[in-house]
């Protein structure tokens, strides 16, 4: 229990970290939302600095570090200049929409990388081994970027797949299983995009681990026991080799949070995003600090999960928590 | 294959490619500003020997554009009006590799512009445009890699030297720094920086952003191979010699730290090359008219240049290579450090 514990008190320590963090850059910010008002002859320099004052824009940092604690205290990050609404369900909407792709994203890559990255160490050096390192090396020299843009253009050249957004006009109206194959629609190009950009830095590390405990005399020792090769590779090899890659999942989080942020505005997937792009333009402080530590509240849940996982899988950890 | 065979092998590929980029100025025709508005979205337009009455010429000729009848963007080729190319010609002023005023060009025309990869929306050459813009987004990749890698050098030198709460102070926030999605950093970085800059400014901005982004896994390995280091037999020698902290930081911590900034600075580079172009991308870096190949992409947001005008994709191939000769040179160093590694245990003496 006190190993959780403390990955938690470490993990409210990163958030505390990264809000301190950004309310400093924010502190070097020369301007503000409401600078562009004064350029606005219609608009008073007394209701400019009225609004500052009622934003609390004119009170000194500290000060306002200390009021955006409270409130992220009662649950509130903030109120939203541009959209004159608080930040939270601002967010929240957005935040789904993002979380919703990239867990699918994630579950993929895992599921594809897996099976994948044992299959190439258990035929290390051969030619299916050697076909799929090429592979993998070629889909890791294409940036995301690229990749997501050439994605774009297939959509747009194929008409196969719909080319942003969520869900078709009408949605609502469309049948369950109708439903389901409009938003796969919508998400295969999203997901494909950070699923090819991940899964080459994934497959490398599961084939790499794998090979390494495949050398084990353990496993030698297994195969001659006469145990089936399948249960073999995932029953025992994986399982051994399990260690490195949940540290890696966990911080396989945070790349997918980074890369679907870019794919989102790419094709125009309504997630944090494009939202976080669009508040950086209007200078929308408190909408820029809620998604980055929304984003950060995920990585570290991220990387709470991974550190549980590795608590069950891993004897070694388990004692070694309980003995301290 | 040897390694450092293969190393020199991938480093003159790199040399070759910034190469290329640095003679911008002489293999590119035009000004990468220079507009044509009558020649919005040119194809790109081909390069013959052959002529239309299947006559050969020794000088390459290509025919301009005109539109088709009764259509408004599609062009055929002129044949009545053939243009050849011209080689080793004066054209526009340029910094040849940023300072030497020069005017020569590899090749151009007299009379009607060549446009080998097509003209963008202002009927600027996409080939200028490509060639300047990787300029742009390879120095800001190689200067944000520097300021990166002397931040890391600088925070793990003193983290692992010093230890003691400078070491945890450090390292906490080093932590921080990697936990950090890179983009979502990059952005609250970003956003809290001035949004109407100049070119230059903003370029100096985006290097800063950049470079501000990265140091925390540099500064780690440094800090490994300061702690060990700091250990061996000369560099207690040294230190019982009276030498001061700066000088053994300099003259014996640093130079063991190479093998790992370098290997660090091939893997940083290329990723900063692409920050620079996401965020140009994305509009929050290198702003028009200035090219580089970030925003040399932002057309692509619009759905009209997306579907109707593929030679607009082209900038995206263009970092492909880099990305492979970046990658390729960092695991040949990966290779020989780790082969190094094994030299220095074996001659390690067992105290």
């Amino acid at each position: 229990m006190r190993y959780f514990l403390r990955r938690t008190l470490h993990a409210v320590f990163l958030l505390f970290g990264v809000s301190l963090l950004t309310f400093l850059f924010s502190a070097l910010t020369p301007g503000n939302y409401f600078d562009e008002m004064r350029l606005n002859p219609q608009i008073s320099r007394e209701t400019v600095a009225a609004l500052r004052a009622q934003y609390q824009l004119d009170r000194p940092l500290p000060v306002r570090y200390a009021h955006w604690l409270m409130a992220v205290a009662h649950g509130e990050l903030g109120f939203s200049f541009a959209y004159n609404s608080p930040v939270g369900p601002l967010l929240w909407v957005r935040a789904r929409n993002t979380l919703f792709l990239t867990i699918t994203a994630m579950l993929l890559a895992w599921l594809l990388a897996l099976p994948l990255g044992v299959w190439s160490a258990s035929r290390f050096g051969r030619a299916p081994d050697r076909v799929l390192s090429w592979a993998t090396a070629t889909l890791l020299v294409i940036p995301d970027l690229v990749l997501a843009l050439g994605l774009l253009i297939l959509a747009v050249r194929t008409g196969w797949f719909p080319t942003g957004g969520l869900a078709s006009v009408g949605f609502e109206n469309l049948s369950p299983l109708h439903k389901l194959r409009d938003l796969a629609s919508h998400l295969a190009l999203p997901v494909a995009a950070l699923v090819l950009a991940t899964l080459p830095m994934l497959v490398r590390h599961v084939r790499a681990s794998v090979a390494e405990v495949l050398e084990a005399s353990f496993l030698r020792a297994a195969v001659g026991h006469g145990i089936p090769h399948p249960k073999l590779l995932y029953g025992y090899a994986l399982r051994a080799a399990a260690n490195p890659l949940i540290s890696l999942f966990g911080f396989s989080v945070g790349t997918l949070l980074s890369g679907s942020l870019l794919v989102e505005v790419v094709m125009s997937w309504p997630g944090l995003g494009p939202l976080l792009l669009e508040a950086i333009l209007a200078r929308d402080l408190y909408v820029v600090i809620g998604g980055v530590l929304l984003s950060m509240i995920f990585l570290v849940s991220g990387n709470l999960f991974a550190d549980v996982l590795l608590y069950w899988a891993d004897p070694r950890i388990r004692i070694a928590a309980s003995a301290k | 294959m040897t390694p450092p065979r293969k190393l020199t092998s991938w480093l003159i590929a790199l040399v070759a490619l910034h190469g290329i980029v640095a003679g911008a100025g002489f293999l590119a025709p035009y000004d990468p500003v220079e507009q044509d508005r009558d020649h919005p979205y040119l194809p790109p337009m081909r390069v013959h020997l052959m002529d239309a009455q299947h006559h050969f010429h020794s000088r390459p000729f290509f025919y301009p554009l005109r539109l088709r009848e009764g259509s408004f963007d599609q062009y055929q080729e002129d044949t009545a009006a053939a243009v050849s190319l011209r080689f080793f010609m004066r054209g526009a002023d340029y910094p040849l590799l940023g300072f030497v005023p020069c005017r020569w060009h590899l090749f151009g025309t007299d009379g009607a512009r060549i446009y080998l990869l097509g003209s963008d929306a202002y009927g600027r050459d996409q080939l200028s445009r490509i060639l300047f813009g990787g300029q742009v987004s390879l120095l800001a990749g190689l200067l944000g890699a520097g300021v990166t890698l002397f931040l890391g050098a600088l925070i793990g030198m003193t983290a692992g030297y010093y230890g003691g709460w400078r070491d945890d102070l450090l390292m906490r926030a080093a932590e921080l720094f990697l936990a950090l999605p890179w983009l979502y950093l990059l952005f609250a970085l970003r956003a809290f920086l001035p949004l109407t800059v100049s070119p230059l400014e903003a370029f100096l901005l985006v290097v800063v952003v950049i470079g501000m982004v990265g140091w925390a896994r540099p500064a780690r390995l440094v800090r490994g191979v300061a702690l060990s280091v700091k250990e061996r037999d000369f560099v207690r020698a040294a230190r019982g010699f009276g030498a001061s902290d700066s000088y053994l930081l300099r003259r014996h911590i640093l130079p063991e730290t190479a093998s790992v900034l370098l290997t660090q600075a091939a893997i940083l580079v290329p990723q900063f090359v692409l920050a620079e172009m996401t965020l140009s991308f994305l509009g929050l870096g290198v702003p028009e008219p200035m090219a580089s190949w970030g925003n040399l992409l932002a057309s692509l947001q619009q759905y009209s240049v997306l579907v109707s005008y593929w030679w607009m994709y082209v900038p995206a191939l263009a970092i492909v290579p880099f990305f492979l000769g970046y990658l390729g040179l960092a695991s040949a160093l990966q290779q020989r450090s780790g082969a190094y590694k094994i030299d220095e245990k074996s001659s390690w003496s067992p105290t």
